[in-house]
């Protein structure tokens, strides 16, 4: 366990060392949550007079909460491609000699992805803050929120993990990156549930994020709508990919 | 022109489009992201088409023109860092030692970078086509979209070859993706401008030239000739073109110079 804990130490202090002093790491993880917050918000707020759209806490509100799943599971998404660039380097093969229990490294990764998503989540919410966006939930409501948020980035790293532990290249980016964009945008992100006509509402209703994102806007909302189920999926999911990493782990090993 | 510089742009441009064809990233993404995002929009936004004033029953038709845009934004991309790496593999000073003049690189390489954009307009016209969006333009109208698609891949080719030649670096041309693609949001491709409720974006989607683009495309598929839209829509794609190509040029001839 020591072992462990000083290997995912080294780790994650490595990881977050680099994206806080390397700029071309650290700009895109905050400036695209940032962005499709501004461009969501500010071209799509009419969309709250359609007949039917019933979220009473503003549409800024409705995005934002999409903002922060989203930035929560693109945080794991480019942890994952920072692996990738560890293979790639020869970085990771060296790790590995040196590191005294190998599970370490996972934990480390996903801990750094955590930290960089934290810095993300405090940066949007401060600016959808100063955007006047309403919060009608109390201060447990957005501690809900906020886990839910933290359970979906630990399970994209561990998705992402998973991907470059195999692959082991960055030509992977596109493998851990186009699944985790689809299900979160064949989720409701413009409007509710119910408002979706069509093969987007069949794709949505099977969805599992749909129960993040609704259970997260029932907490900003002060409304809690779907909130066992949400968790219970962000845990199922966690558990499915913990799986999926440690193998991934596992045949990196025996790939040498 | 001489006549000894066509063949020479059809080797480069040739060139270009069978580099871009062997690599299937670079074919495939191109061409089914910009569709992913159509579908996603098109099914979740159906529901603006019910807003007052909305131009069209169909999202779909309305959100077609995007396709059209971004897919020269990514072609774009993907054909400069090509360029890109072949001034850092010294490709490209290699060539400047032949007798090939140094306008025929960048016309060889904005013609297969042309013709690569002009391949994927042809998929999305018959995706939207299949998916029953009819363009109220017709046939001829089909045509001009062709033309202006050339015209907006052109342009933005031209300032991505711009920025290969003044930096020579794959990382750089890389880094416009985002640039491009922030214009490309903050312009009024997911609501008309007049619908835009918030004054700031409206603003910004105004001063866009990406807007006029956009619009002029999606002109021909929901309103017929709106002259108007279409004028904006060429003049801007020219006027992005020329000052793309004049940047390039410079930069090329920079470049040669320091070789």
């Amino acid at each position: 366990m020591k072992d462990t804990i000083s290997v995912a130490r080294a780790v994650s202090w490595r990881v977050l060392h680099t994206f806080f002093t390397n700029k071309s790491f650290l700009l895109p993880s905050v400036l695209f949550p940032l962005f499709f917050f501004t461009a969501f918000v500010g071209a799509l707020s009419r969309i709250s007079q359609v007949p039917g759209f019933d979220f009473p806490t503003g549409y800024t509100a409705f995005q934002f909460v999409f903002v922060l799943l989203q930035s929560a599971a693109f945080s794991g998404v480019f942890t994952g491609f920072g692996i990738a660039r560890d293979f790639e380097s020869g970085f990771m093969r060296r790790l590995m000699l040196a590191a005294p229990n190998r599970s370490g490294i996972l934990l480390g990764y996903a801990v750094s992805s955590l930290a960089r998503w934290l810095t993300v989540a405090a940066i949007v919410t401060v600016v959808a803050l100063i955007a006047r966006m309403n919060i009608d939930g109390n201060g447990v409501d957005l501690v809900g929120l906020y886990v839910l948020a933290l359970l979906l980035n630990l399970a994209g790293t561990l998705w992402a993990t998973g991907v470059a532990m195999r692959l082991r290249t960055q030509q992977a980016a596109p493998v851990m990156q186009m699944p985790v964009f689809l299900i979160l945008f064949f989720a409701p992100v413009y409007v509710p549930l119910d408002l979706l006509k069509g093969w987007i509402h069949g794709v949505a209703s099977v969805n599992p994020l749909t129960a993040l994102l609704e259970a997260g806007r029932g907490f900003i909302s002060g409304r809690p709508d779907l909130t066992l189920a949400a968790f219970a999926i962000a845990v199922g999911l966690i558990l499915g990919f913990t799986l999926w990493a440690i193998r991934g782990l596992r045949r990196a090993e025996a790939a040498g | 022109m001489t006549a000894t510089a066509l063949p020479q742009i059809a080797t480069l441009g040739r060139r270009a489009v069978i580099r871009t064809a062997r690599q299937p990233a670079n074919v495939v993404f191109p061409l089914i992201f910009p569709m992913l995002l159509l579908a996603v929009n098109a099914g979740g936004l159906h529901s603006a088409t019910k807003l007052p004033g909305f131009p069209t029953s169909s999202f779909l038709a309305f959100a077609l023109a995007v396709p059209f845009v971004q897919g020269a934004l990514l072609a774009t991309i993907n054909a400069n860092v090509e360029f890109a790496r072949d001034i850092q593999t010294g490709f490209l000073n290699r060539l400047a030692l032949t007798p090939v003049r140094s306008l025929v690189l960048l016309f060889g390489q904005l013609g297969g970078l042309l013709t690569i954009a002009l391949v994927q307009a042809v998929f999305y016209l018959v995706v939207g086509l299949a998916f029953g969006v009819r363009l109220e333009s017709g046939i001829g109208g089909a045509a001009l979209l062709l033309v202006l698609e050339a015209l907006i891949a052109l342009a933005f080719a031209a300032i991505g070859s711009w920025a290969a030649l003044r930096t020579g670096s794959t990382e750089a041309v890389q880094g416009l993706f985002p640039v491009f693609f922030v214009f490309l949001f903050l312009s009024s491709m997911n609501m008309p401008r007049n619908l835009i409720q918030t004054d700031w974006f409206r603003w910004v989607a105004t001063v866009n030239p990406v807007s006029y683009l956009i619009e002029a495309v999606r002109s021909l598929v929901i309103e017929g000739w709106n002259w108007e839209a279409l004028g904006l829509g060429f003049a801007v794609a020219i006027g992005m073109s020329v000052i793309g190509f004049a940047l390039a040029a410079h930069a090329l001839w920079n470049r040669l110079e320091r070789t």
